[in-house]
């Protein structure tokens, strides 16, 4: 159980968005192709943060805590995941209040 | 770099992304603010557990404060840290943030799927705020 720790928290920010357009009636999930082109940059560089930082020894993690899988020998795939997860949830986010609040987020007519 | 230095310049970078290479200022807009304020608690709760259990652990050699201890948890509040996290954590996921809307503004400003905008009215939380609008006496604030 213990292993499942930082999955557990991605699942939690999930759960805890993704029931936002529903509720609020933002359009994100019908948009999956734009949900996924956003997803590229963020993925991208901050994997190469990630890297770097492990290798600098800045952070690390609790091997006990994190899955056994990992990317390049270094990188759990819970911190891939997580830079997929927040974004999503940003998105989830902003949508939810642009659709709740009408204000403008500068892609309108 | 330290994690100090390249969390400041990831926020740096990300500004400079939204305000002037993208232009879709973002980091100007009522909503962008108001969805940070909700996402920054579930930050410190979500990166709280991270931090308070140290699956993540991090060294005194790259941020402000100072090594996660072997064993028991980090300072809660103080030694650089909020929530048992590292500040830089609050730009680090800042940075993430903003570059994220930037580019989802962005594609939807240049056509890549930025319609519907919203869908229909009537939803379970628009109802909600509707209802607690009315019994606190005040019109609420109208929709744009």
């Amino acid at each position: 159980m213990r292993a499942l720790t930082y999955l557990a928290v991605l699942a939690f920010i999930v759960a805890g968005t993704a029931w936002l357009p529903w509720a609020t009636g933002a359009v994100v999930w019908r948009k999956l192709r734009r949900l996924l082109l956003s997803l590229v940059a963020p993925v991208l560089l901050f994997t190469l943060w990630d890297l770097y930082a492990i290798r600098q020894r800045h952070w690390s993690f609790d091997p006990q805590r994190v899955l056994s899988m990992r990317l390049f020998g270094l990188l759990p795939l819970e911190e891939l995941l997580f830079f997929m997860v927040i974004p999503l949830a940003s998105i989830l986010t902003l949508e939810a209040v642009r659709a709740m609040r009408g204000w403008r987020a500068g892609d309108e007519r | 770099m330290t994690y100090t230095q390249l969390a400041l310049l990831g926020v740096v970078l990300a500004a400079a992304l939204d305000l002037a290479l993208l232009r879709t200022r973002l980091l100007l807009r009522q909503v962008f603010w108001s969805a940070y304020a909700i996402i920054l608690p579930f930050q410190l709760l979500t990166n709280g557990v991270l931090t308070g259990t140290r699956t993540v652990r991090y060294s005194g050699a790259a941020i402000v404060g100072g090594s996660t201890p072997a064993s028991g948890r980090p300072a809660f509040i103080g030694d650089g840290r909020i929530a048992y996290a590292p500040v830089e954590d609050l730009l680090f996921g800042f940075a993430l943030i903003v570059l994220t809307l930037a580019v989802w503004v962005w594609l939807g400003r240049r056509g890549v799927q930025r319609l519907p905008m919203s869908d229909s009215s009537g939803r379970p939380l628009q109802r909600w705020v509707e209802r607690r609008a009315r019994s606190a006496g005040g019109a609420g604030e109208p929709r744009a």
